[in-house]
């Protein structure tokens, strides 16, 4: 795993946060906004709850059970109430300090378990995978712009060039709750996970990402620093953050083996 | 400055109507708000979405159609100086302030999600936000030149016929899906899937997963040669799933199918 968070070269504050814990097979990518100096709050806090939530209430024996009401992974409904209770946290706190009204953050969140990966995704921060030569986002934004485009005003190829891209239609701590979208993908050995803030996604197009990733993608700290800076070449308008995660071999879920062990060796 | 619609006949300016709320109505009832009494114009024709700065919009599956610069459009994001033509009439659309390219510096903002039946356009602006989170009115905001993130709605999709499904909302549940098995020992046999993750075939020989995703159901190979959809290979990526999409998996064929 490895993981970069830059001002950018317009803002003089950062208000991404970004956690990695190889050990839990967790990270997190939080793009926070809004209030003076909210956002570095919001998505602190985030970051925070999620890291803490999946800390406390991971149990490793069941991790991969399913559901059977909702079809989802413990896993996948431990990412969901910890962002439920990100969520509380950072509404609370902007209805409780004046210089963090109105914060709120995206997020990211992604925990690896037994060949799988949940993801929680909430706002315009990204997911994308590398698999077999090719790039893949696996996050839908929750933006005005791909609302549009869903409802047909606009093409993707149209909504590249619109103007209007920042208007993100949800965000964790906004309103007294909040719905993520959960989704579970199988990990394959040699697979790379994304995740970056709109910082990157904005400036940088899926075919240059993948490019950097092909290149750089022996080092992830290389490639994720590489990232980093062709969004500030392209005028790095906002914070860019990114995580970069390899899985190495397959980590399934072996009854007696303690795999929280081993999972540190499951990532670059 | 408002964005406006300016209604014509023949040349003759008949009326201004400023867009200055989410949903502005076009159509021959009384209830419209933009009323054009006229027999070539449909009860409900059209309907203009304004979000922010930008407008949209949307023909309501009308008799005659709706004609931007002489085009016919089902849906449009209009430009400063487009002319709707609606029979006869003209609506001729001006926006001085249309966002414009010099945006680097505005922030990503909020639109505020879920209200889907009572549009509330709300922005928070710079550090001086909640004023105006909660409005119950469609009023529109001016959007200043370094705006902070802001909370919007995202108008309800037209309950038009000729609308298309709404867009997909995580907290409205995909439809159930399920594979059926076409050919072999098994053959009938269904399976729904119920699971985020269902995993297919035979362990050791040809396994793909099917994922459920927010846009629908996707597939995906795990192990072994790639799974066939309709006879083709679906190559390293997820591969979306379509209604009656046959899947053919270790030498069993599956069928893909939405349960209503």
């Amino acid at each position: 795993m490895a993981g970069v968070t830059d001002v950018g070269r317009r803002r003089d504050h950062n208000e991404d946060t970004i956690v990695t814990d190889a050990g839990l097979g967790l990270a997190v990518l939080a793009d926070g906004m809004g209030g003076y100096k909210g956002g570095e709050v919001a998505s602190a806090l985030a970051a925070n709850v999620l890291v803490e939530e999946v800390r406390r209430k991971l149990r490793w024996q069941e991790v991969a059970a399913v559901d059977e009401q909702t079809g989802y992974t413990r896993a996948s409904l431990l990412i969901r109430d910890a962002i439920s209770r990100a969520n509380d946290s950072i509404y609370r706190t902007a209805h409780e300090q004046p210089h963090c009204q109105g914060m709120g953050t995206t997020l990211v969140s992604l925990l690896f378990y037994d060949n799988r990966l949940s993801v929680g995704h909430v706002g315009d921060s990204r997911l994308y995978r590398v698999r077999g030569g090719e790039i893949e986002q696996l996050t839908v934004d929750h933006s005005l712009i791909q609302e549009l485009v869903d409802r047909g005003f606009y093409t993707p190829e149209q909504a590249r060039r619109h103007v209007q891209k920042n208007l993100v239609t949800r965000a964790v701590g906004v309103d007294p709750t909040v719905t993520a979208d959960l989704q579970e993908e199988p990990v394959l050995p040699g697979d790379i996970y994304l995740a970056c803030s709109d910082g990157l996604s904005d400036l940088v197009e899926d075919g240059d990402i993948h490019l950097t990733l092909t290149q750089y993608g022996a080092n992830l700290s290389e490639a994720a620093q590489r990232l980093v800076e062709l969004a500030n070449a392209r005028g790095g308008t906002d914070n860019v953050s990114v995580i970069l995660i390899r899985a190495l071999r397959p980590f399934p879920a072996h009854h007696r083996s303690p795999w929280r062990m081993k999972v540190l060796h499951w990532f670059t | 400055m408002t964005a406006k619609l300016v209604l014509s006949l023949n040349g003759a300016v008949l009326r201004e109507y400023p867009l200055n709320r989410e949903r502005t109505t076009i159509g021959r009832r009384p209830e419209n708000d933009i009323h054009i009494d006229n027999l070539a114009v449909s009860g409900q024709h059209a309907l203009v979405i304004t979000i922010l700065n930008d407008s949209f919009l949307e023909d309501l599956g009308s008799t005659n159609g709706t004609y931007v610069n002489g085009r016919l459009v089902k849906k449009h994001a209009l430009q400063h100086g487009d002319t709707i033509a609606i029979g006869k009439h003209e609506l001729r659309y001006i926006n001085e302030q249309a966002s414009t390219h010099d945006s680097d510096f505005d922030k990503t903002m909020i639109i505020r999600p879920g209200m889907v039946t009572q549009p509330a356009v709300a922005a928070r602006h710079g550090g001086a936000a909640a004023a105006l989170a909660e409005r119950p009115t469609s009023t529109i905001h001016p959007q200043p030149a370094a705006a902070q993130r802001t909370v919007a709605a995202v108008p309800a999709e037209a309950p038009a016929p000729a609308a298309p499904p709404p867009a997909p909302q995580s907290d409205v549940q995909l439809p159930l899906a399920r594979v059926q098995v076409l050919n072999g020992p098994a053959v009938g046999k269904e399976l729904e899937l119920r699971k985020a993750l269902t995993t297919l075939g035979k362990p050791g020989v040809q396994v793909a997963v099917i994922t459920r995703r927010v846009h629908g159901y996707f597939i995906t190979q795990v192990e072994g040669p790639g799974p066939l959809v309709n006879g083709q290979a679906i190559g390293a990526q997820a591969h979306p799933l379509l209604e009656n999409d046959v899947i053919e998996l270790a030498g069993v064929k599956m069928e893909f199918s939405f349960i209503d």
